[in-house]
């Protein structure tokens, strides 16, 4: 394999507040290749968001970072904003999941555009309005000249992600982040707005990372998957694998809760009860053991390692899920309120 | 499961809001019926009026024209006391739970308001219906009573909300995209709590949201709506076996799958829904439908009954009419011999 464009090792995040610090992200270790989706899946507060944002530095002060991070070799932990501006947009962009908040409500969309290629490149206005109009035209956005002078509010929220999209290719960046950049749309929106990160990403050779809440999103167009629970990645394979011989409990749980249109009407959904946990009082050994049906007093006393147990496909417990496709276990209780 | 009379009849409702750009045409004519039991669910996307339409039926505001009959009285005819009256047997859960809670209120007089609103039972049995309501969504009185909707998670505050709306004991429940904030385990939980009030309480739904598969999971019946209009109608496996509306295919071909193998979703459709402002001549899905020719810029389908139960308003739907009868019969004979090419067909 070639060289990871990034590589991140051993990343640690702890925000300190008052009260006790909590320890977002917890060790947390990957590397993404050039042309390579990768998706990184996780419920709320799991750290796949804060994760990818102590990559760009667009974490408060609060936030205590350690570990590493490099870029095409380049560290990015530890410096100042003056010199990871230089990185973010032209190495590194990001897409995030509301557009209407991303965008300036009292400016035409072109502007904003053209203002992302002018913050980077040294180009006149005009240059910069014809650049705004190709990546409009890129982002397969119809009368693109038409489309420049609308503002936010005149464009369906599809068509608000393109052009947040747009922005963020403005400088080809060669990482495009994209984060929950279409759970707010629809199923037919989300199918188009993926369908042209894939292509765009094939034109422009891009990597292109998913951070996203919906595993069966990660399922259809990841080539590799990252599984988050409480700060730490507790399983990764390529994508074709680990929905085929799922191995840690975690996942399987929530490849379970998910509705399918193949499953019978009213057949109750396998769930797990409780709730993650408090990250600023993690219990000894695996954090998902309270809640994992496969847990034993090993799980409760000593926390298991992510290693690479087959090829290709790390995980982190010591009873994983054997064999074949996932069975379907019997219901769970399903309050969820212990 | 289809006894005779409808617990809630809707016909021909419009909704339609005046704004300086026009009007827009949220809900036009959609007719449906609910039975006692039964969970009707309405599949659309953002702007097709599926919202509009849960608040019609409460009538809060009133629809434009078109009626909805509620065990027998037309609602839309009723005014002040008669109408909270009716309304208590029909209640609504909302997609945001900390949007519907007062935050300043514990979680046990949020439960006790509706009870105290329509003034039930005295103080000590509202003190027992609350623990009883509790108990039954799976939250503890003695815990969680006295907490505030901030001390709450997002699954628990959800749970609080459908408290409050079965604490009345409604008939009918209507929740509009009462899951799309949960994450997926806990999404999971409250769908199996919604099943569980299904059967203890006998409760019938109309269930409303975006998701084909999570509707499914809940409806017996399933209706997809676009643009302000009901495109197909049908009891959910049909629906999904055997899609006859375009619009309807497209949707399910949207839906990412983590079937290993299954590959990724597809694009079906191109392009944006129109603007309920001035929608499409016609059938409103034609601007973006694979199939549509002149026919259907001129003439608006109607609704049609192709197989038992499962109607359409196409005027090419994906399979016609002779095709469906015909696999009925054959599907009865002999049920293993069952063809499935049909459904393998792209659009």
């Amino acid at each position: 394999m070639t060289d990871a464009l990034l590589d991140v090792e051993d990343l640690k995040v702890t925000f300190s507040g008052r009260g006790r610090p909590v320890r977002a992200v917890d060790g947390v270790s990957y590397s993404v290749y050039p042309g390579q989706t990768l998706a990184i899946v996780g419920e709320s507060g799991s750290g796949k968001t804060v994760s990818c944002r102590a990559v760009m530095g667009l974490l408060p002060r609060t936030a205590a970072i350690t570990g590493s991070a490099a870029f095409a070799g380049r560290q990015l932990i530890g410096l100042s904003d003056e010199q990871l501006r230089r990185h973010r947009g032209a190495d590194i962009a990001m897409v995030f999941q509301d557009p209407s908040r991303s965008l300036n409500p009292t400016m035409r969309v072109g502007s904003q555009i053209a203002e992302a290629v002018r913050a980077h490149r040294p180009v006149s206005k005009p240059q910069a309005r014809e650049h705004a109009v190709d990546l409009l035209r890129l982002v397969r956005i119809p009368l693109p000249e038409r489309r420049f002078e609308e503002y936010p509010h005149q464009l369906s929220g599809g068509m608000r992600q393109r052009v947040m999209i747009a922005i963020a290719l403005a400088c080809r960046p060669r990482l495009l982040i994209a984060d929950e950049a279409t759970t707010a749309l629809d199923v037919t929106t989300q199918a188009q707005i993926m369908e042209l990160l894939l292509e765009l990403q094939g034109e422009l050779g891009m990597a292109l990372m998913l951070i996203s809440h919906d595993l069966a999103l990660a399922a259809s167009y990841a080539d590799e998957v990252i599984v988050m629970y409480a700060g730490r990645i507790v399983e990764q394979a390529p994508a074709s694998r680990l929905f085929s011989r799922v191995r840690m409990p975690y996942t399987q749980a929530l490849l379970e809760a998910i509705p399918r249109l193949e499953h019978p009407a009213h057949a109750p959904l396998p769930v797990i009860g409780g709730r993650p946990p408090d990250l600023s009082a993690l219990p000894p050994g695996c954090s998902f053991a309270p809640r994992c049906r496969y847990a034993a007093d090993d799980c409760r006393a000593t926390e298991p390692p992510l290693a690479e147990h087959e090829p290709g496909h790390r995980w982190a417990c010591w009873h994983p899920v054997q064999g074949g496709p996932p069975a379907m276990g019997p219901a769970g209780e399903d309050r969820g309120a212990a | 499961m289809t006894s005779a009379e409808p617990l809630l009849s809707v016909r021909d409702l419009v909704h339609q809001f005046h704004t300086y750009a026009g009007t827009v045409q949220a809900v036009s004519g959609v007719s449906f019926d609910v039975y006692p039991g039964e969970t009707l669910g309405i599949v659309g996307e953002t702007g097709s009026g599926k919202s509009t339409l849960a608040r019609a039926v409460l009538q809060a505001p009133r629809p434009t024209s078109g009626s909805v009959t509620f065990r027998g009285t037309d609602l839309t005819t009723l005014h002040g006391t008669p109408l909270l009256q009716v309304r208590r047997h029909l209640q609504m859960v909302f997609q945001d739970p900390f949007g519907s809670l007062d935050p300043k209120w514990t979680v046990r007089n949020l439960v006790a308001e509706p009870l105290i609103a329509y003034r039930t039972g005295d103080r000590a049995a509202r003190r027992e219906r609350v623990d009883e309501v509790l108990e039954l969504v799976g939250l503890d009185p003695a815990i969680h009573g006295r907490r505030r909707p901030r001390e709450l998670s997002g699954g628990q505050a959800q749970r609080v909300a459908i408290a409050r709306a079965v604490a009345l004991s409604p008939a009918l429940l209507i929740c509009d995209e009462p899951v799309s904030s949960l994450d997926v385990l806990i999404q999971a939980q409250v769908l199996n709590l919604f099943e569980r009030l299904r059967t203890e309480l006998g409760l019938s739904y109309l269930f409303i949201a975006h998701d084909l598969a999570l509707v499914k999971q809940v409806s017996d019946r399933v209706a997809v709506m676009y643009l302000g209009k009901l495109c197909e109608v049908g009891p959910g496996e049909t629906v999904y076996r055997e899609p006859l509306h375009p619009y309807t295919r497209a949707l399910l071909d949207s839906v990412p799958d983590t079937t290993p193998g299954a590959g990724r979703a597809t694009v079906t459709i191109s392009g944006e829904p129109p603007s309920p402002i001035h929608p499409p001549s016609g059938c409103r899905f034609r601007t973006r439908c694979p199939r549509a020719a002149e026919r259907c810029a001129v003439e608006e389908p109607p609704m049609r009954e192709l197989a038992s139960g499962h109607a359409v308003a196409c005027h090419f739907p994906l399979v016609e009419e002779a095709a469906l009868v015909e696999e009925a019969a054959e599907h009865e004979g002999v049920p293993a011999a069952r063809a499935t090419s049909r459904s393998d067909e792209k659009i």
